[in-house]
């Protein structure tokens, strides 16, 4: 890249796939100075994940997480969301791409299109619909689903009546029903070219298909349902409405089986790798499926239960104990249908081998993850290498770089992954991305041109009311002249009309020059949600010189019309009611003026470890300076035990390369030995005190604070020399030591680690153990290993290494933690005693070598670093990020992010994505200038304010603070809006803006004074 | 607390005011308080799937039902709103 001259970089990228993790990069990376194109295949953006009902191990609703980035990336000025696209070629280099695209044609014209729905309405063909799996059915004209992100539908050729007729002739009634104009038959789609300096591969995953395991009667056993039907049965808005129900005959199942591992970790017609996510979802399910019907009783049958990531393990207990799912250990060979009652049989060997025959009302069978179907047509049109599974191929040491130049990988084309590491991912392209196009940024982006805002203070409040018909979504319930008569004697309102689409362009227009003609300085439009339309009308009224403040929607249509169809007298009454609320509402409003702040382009990294130098030398290529504090006295951090990856990559040799590529690079500054003292500040302004007395200024910080493995106290270790630990084990190996023939090394896992009070996975032992047994037996297969276990947690394609063990004679014997192996002396040997569960008896084994998997902790320095920062901790000391599921590197509190072992135990490519991650997130932050506060924050009144402190104990964001005269200051760019403050002060002394009590209060009044609507 | 029992017990059975009789038609007038990110995205959705549910409910929307202040629940019932209902 140094080869390429400043010039020829675009500042422009292309992602191909719109899931969490391309929306993560592209919202990334269009906030900090990029220009993004995103092409998706589907009508909609979203992936895989809008088609899940919660997430685990939080249980939030995926699309209520997913929804609001959908939204915000689809209205982003500076990302162009291509859908029914792909790509066709690409040429040129990194820097320099030339990409042509194909789009497929929609038949309906998204300019026109205002995505109110009245064609599929319309439309006489129903076809099953592969979004709820075929449980449910969609129309020929749809939308993915009811979020769909662009709101527009699209008309699918191969079921339109109109389009199948070759004289275009039959049906066309969609046509007829879009008031908009917008269905358009003859389209013939197109094909773009795009220039861009990098592109981002995040195409998702597709499913394995369980019909080929005919013996479990996917396809053949009406109840036997994918892992990803039962989330779609499961889903408030899927096919069932939410109630968990059979298939064959609606009724409600009580015992349902999760069957794990189909598809997965098979060598014969499946795939031979983990797909990483089923054990957790499978426990999401049926805690969910319990949460919905208490009748339910659980059942998952499993292998391994692996529940590696952060929290996991806890979840699982959390199942079993509080809601009795029933965890089975066993492969069930075979489910078959009980003639007449549409019952499942199932056939499975119990613990102690006998054969159990059981009966399920339901069956679900938890299918693996795979790549995209043309996954191989999809590498080669980028150029790219893949694995032998047609994964993009990657290296451990840059695990989202592909083998090309400039193509960044993300998601699960990289690798099975969940929600979290993919968005991390997602993230990590974006940092790197970044760090390639540098100089770049800022050059192809667009800024809006606004005229000067009017000032309308002390004015006397003329409001503007625009009620539209939505074509007749709304009109069709609730008769719009009512609503425009009603409105039009309330106080304040100076001028009422209805329009067709307020959302259309031609309408924006008509209500930009309205505001002018009849000099409004308020407007309230009673249309759709502001979830989804706000940001529209803001910038709408905005652009004819009103504070976008001075505006508000009344949500007429998802709140009153489409729920009261049918009853139109009173739904009209409803919307009465609900606009002479926002009447009232915008009667008080204020103009507001978002705030800003100044940023100190620079980043503060605490650690220098593998995370903490990663993230400094993508930030420092970035073009921002960088100070590392690192307390040791050298930069390595635990890594420095580490000498090889379970893939045999050189860990000493890369850590080397980053040391020197640290302390070589010009715009980053390393302190070791040194602490952070004491430190100040917010998002775009820290001041941080060393312990060497020196001061950093900066506007971001990274808690790189890493880990420390856990010092056994059990199993004789310190006590016999022949106990050891999988690290020394490894130091030994790496240094040349040759197993002997007949050598017996007996391997613990777990040790320290999922027991109380550490119950959780430290994620890296099984690999290690693993690597090692693998290291011996390649060195001398004579020599002896056995590994005693509790769950092999080889997850992803790790899963060949532990297959590999066992190919060169590795034995693995599981243990179980009620009945843990005891060890004792036995001469210049150990003996281990361990129950045999297949042998159902007592093994007792002398070892040569004791190895103990021993697991990780977050490094004592945690807690104060955290303290210092005012951040939390989980209970078992590690930091917790803002979000579990999308925000896996942030904090709460703006400017801070996490990376590393301080976040949760993990892997050397895991902590590498996450340091990229947390310095794309924090590349963000510094590629402003300036960092807008939005207005709708709390104002604090300090002379109504009695510093009780409860704003200050409450406040999640820690925007109240104790000033230097000892009472309570608020600092308002920490300030996110929720008016928790407001609601606990006593004294009144916050009102959050555009929410302030008078408000809400005259909101209620309104609300009071309309009738309530008479059900008929 | 034993002063109220007192009272209660002091007080002639004949005093105390009868609850009227609810006309057939009376629907109450229900107001909600929802979160923007949440209950207030949740009414959306019942709205998108087209989800049927008496038409006396109206929805005002807070940025977290933190915001939520006794204030506005107390001002509601003075009004004469007849039920309140906090979501988020």
């Amino acid at each position: 890249m140094s080869l390429l001259s400043n010039s020829t970089k675009r500042g422009s990228v292309l992602i191909v796939g719109g899931g969490i993790g391309g929306m993560q990069a592209a919202l990334d990376l269009a906030d900090s100075g990029f220009k993004v194109h995103m092409v998706q295949r589907d009508p909609s953006i979203g992936g895989t994940m809008v088609m899940l009902d919660k997430t685990f191990p939080t249980g939030d609703c995926a699309m209520c997480m997913i929804s609001p980035k959908m939204v915000e990336a689809g209205r982003h000025l500076n990302i162009d969301v291509h859908t029914l696209a792909e790509v066709s070629s690409v040429e040129g280099d990194a820097g320099d791409f030339r990409v042509k695209v194909k789009v497929a044609p929609r038949y309906v014209d998204a300019d026109k299109c205002t995505g109110c729905g009245d064609c599929e309405v319309k439309c006489p063909k129903k076809v099953s619909s592969e979004f709820d799996q075929n449980l449910g059915q969609r129309k020929a004209v749809y939308s993915l689903f009811p979020q769909a992100v662009p709101n527009t539908r699209a008309i699918d050729a191969s079921q339109c009546l109109c389009l199948n007729d070759p004289d275009r002739k039959r049906c066309r009634l969609c046509e007829k029903a879009c008031k908009a104009g917008a269905i358009n038959y003859a389209d013939k789609g197109k094909e773009i070219e795009l220039n861009v300096g990098s592109i981002i591969l995040s195409p998702g995953l597709d499913r394995y298909d369980a019909r080929a395991r005919q013996e479990l009667g996917l396809g053949r056993w009406q109840n036997v349902v994918s892992s990803i039907q039962f989330e779609r049965i499961l889903s408030a808005s899927g096919p069932y409405k939410g109630e968990v129900k059979r298939p064959s005959d609606g009724r409600h199942p009580k015992k349902v089986a999760w069957i794990q591992c189909v598809g997965s970790r098979d060598n014969h017609n499946a795939n031979p790798w983990c797909s990483s996510v089923c054990c957790m979802y499978a426990t999401k399910q049926s805690i969910i499926a319990k949460e919905h019907d208490k009748n339910i009783e659980p059942t998952v049958f499993y292998m391994e239960m692996r529940a590696f990531g952060k929290d996991f393990d806890k979840y699982v207990e959390r199942a079993k104990k509080e809601y009795g799912v029933r965890y089975q250990r066993a492969m069930v060979s075979a489910v078959r249908e009980e003639p007449g009652t549409g019952d499942l049989v199932m056939k499975y060997a119990a613990e102690d081998g006998t054969l159990v025959t059981e009966n399920f009302d339901m069956v679900v069978l938890s299918v693996g993850f795979q790549p995209h179907c043309d996954a191989e047509q999809f590498a080669k049109t980028f150029g790219i290498e893949t694995n032998e599974y047609l994964f993009a191929k990657t290296s451990p040491f840059t695990p989202v770089k592909t083998s090309r130049e400039g193509v960044f990988v993300t998601g699960i084309y990289q690798g099975p992954k969940d929600i979290p590491e993919t968005v991390i991912q997602g993230s990590a392209v974006a940092g790197s991305v970044m760090a390639l196009l540098a100089e770049a940024r800022g050059t192809e982006t667009v800024e809006k041109e606004l005229p000067p805002e009017k000032d309308v203070t002390g004015e006397e409040a003329r409001i503007g009311v625009f009620v539209c018909h939505c074509g007749t979504n709304i009109s069709s319930t609730v008769n719009i002249d009512e609503v425009v008569n009603a409105v039009k004697d309330q106080p304040g309102v100076a001028y009422v009309t209805n329009t067709i689409y307020a959302c259309a362009q031609d309408n924006q227009d008509m209500i930009k020059q309205t505001i002018k003609e009849q000099n409004l300085n308020r407007v309230v439009i009673a249309s759709c949600t502001p979830r989804t339309h706000e940001k529209l009308f803001q910038e709408t009224i905005r652009e004819a010189g009103l504070n976008k403040y001075l505006f508000d929607l009344a949500d007429i249509r998802e709140q009153c019309s489409w729920c009261h169809k049918g009853q139109n007298e009173v739904a009209t009454k409803k919307a009465i009611g609900i606009v002479k609320m926002s009447v009232a509402k915008s009667r008080l409003q204020e103009p507001l003026q978002s705030e800003t702040v100044g940023v100190t382009p620079s980043c503060l990294v605490i650690g220098g470890g593998i995370a903490g130098m990663t993230s400094a030398l993508s930030l420092a290529d970035q073009g921002f300076p960088v100070y590392v504090i690192e307390k040791d006295n050298e930069l390595g951090g635990l890594v420095k035990n580490v000498h090889r990856t379970l893939e045999g990559l050189d860990v000493q040799e890369f850590l080397k390369d980053r040391i020197e590529a640290v302390k070589e690079h010009p715009k980053i500054t390393v302190h070791t030995g040194v602490e952070v003292k004491k430190t100040d500040g917010f998002v775009g302004n820290f001041k941080t005190l060393l312990t060497d007395g020196s001061t950093v200024d900066h506007g971001a910080v990274i808690l790189a604070t890493g880990g420390v493995e856990y010092e056994p106290t059990e199993y004789l270790y310190g006590q016999s020399p022949n106990v050891v630990t999988q690290r020394q084990l490894e130091k030994r190996i790496a240094e040349g030591e040759m197993p002997k023939s007949g050598e017996r090394y007996v391997m613990i896992q777990c040790v320290g680690s999922r027991e109380e009070p550490n119950q959780y996975c430290s994620r890296i032992c099984c690999q290690d153990a693993v690597k090692n047994a693998i290291a011996i037996k390649e060195r001398n297969p004579g020599a002896e290993v056995m590994i005693l276990y509790r769950d092999v947690r080889t997850y992803g394609l790790r899963e060949d290494y532990y297959k590999k063990a066992r190919d060169l004679g590795v034995i693995f014997t599981r243990y179980d933690v009620d009945r843990k192996p005891r060890v004792e002396p036995a001469g210049s040997r150990v003996n281990v005693r361990t129950w045999d569960y297949m042998l159902n008896k007592e093994l007792s084994l002398d070892a040569d070598w004791l190895v103990l998997s021993t697991g990780l902790r977050p490094h004592p320095s945690t807690d104060r670093v955290g303290e210092m920062y005012k951040v939390t901790r989980n209970p078992d000391g590690y930091f917790l990020e803002a979000h579990v599921k999308l925000r896996p590197v942030d904090f709460p509190s703006e400017g801070l992010f996490v990376a590393g072992l301080g976040h949760a135990p993990k892997n050397i490519d895991e902590t590498i994505a996450q340091a990229l991650a947390a310095s794309g997130r924090a590349g963000v932050v510094l590629s402003h200038e300036k960092l807008a506060v939005s207005g709708i924050i709390a104002k604090h009144k300090r002379e109504l304010c009695m510093s009780c402190l409860s704003c200050f104990r409450v406040c999640p964001f820690g925007s109240p603070y104790i000033a230097e005269d000892g009472k309570i200051s608020h600092n308002e760019v920490k300030c996110m809006g929720c008016g928790i403050c407001a609601g606990i002060c006593p004294a009144k002394a916050f009102q959050v803006n555009n929410f302030r009590d008078d408000q809400i209060l005259a909101m209620i009044d309104a609300a009071a004074e309309s009738e309530p609507g008479v059900v008929n | 607390m034993a002063d109220v029992a007192e009272a209660t017990e002091r007080t002639p059975v004949s005093t105390i005011e009868k609850p009227q009789d609810i006309p057939a038609e009376w629907q109450p007038n229900v107001l909600a308080f929802a979160c923007h990110y949440c209950a207030f995205a949740a009414a959306d959705l019942a709205g998108v799937m087209r989800l049927s549910y008496p038409p006396n409910v109206k929805i005002i929307r807070l940025p977290c039902t933190g915001k939520l202040d006794h204030i506005h629940v107390l001002r509601a019932f003075e009004r004469g709103i007849d039920g309140v209902f906090v979501a988020g």
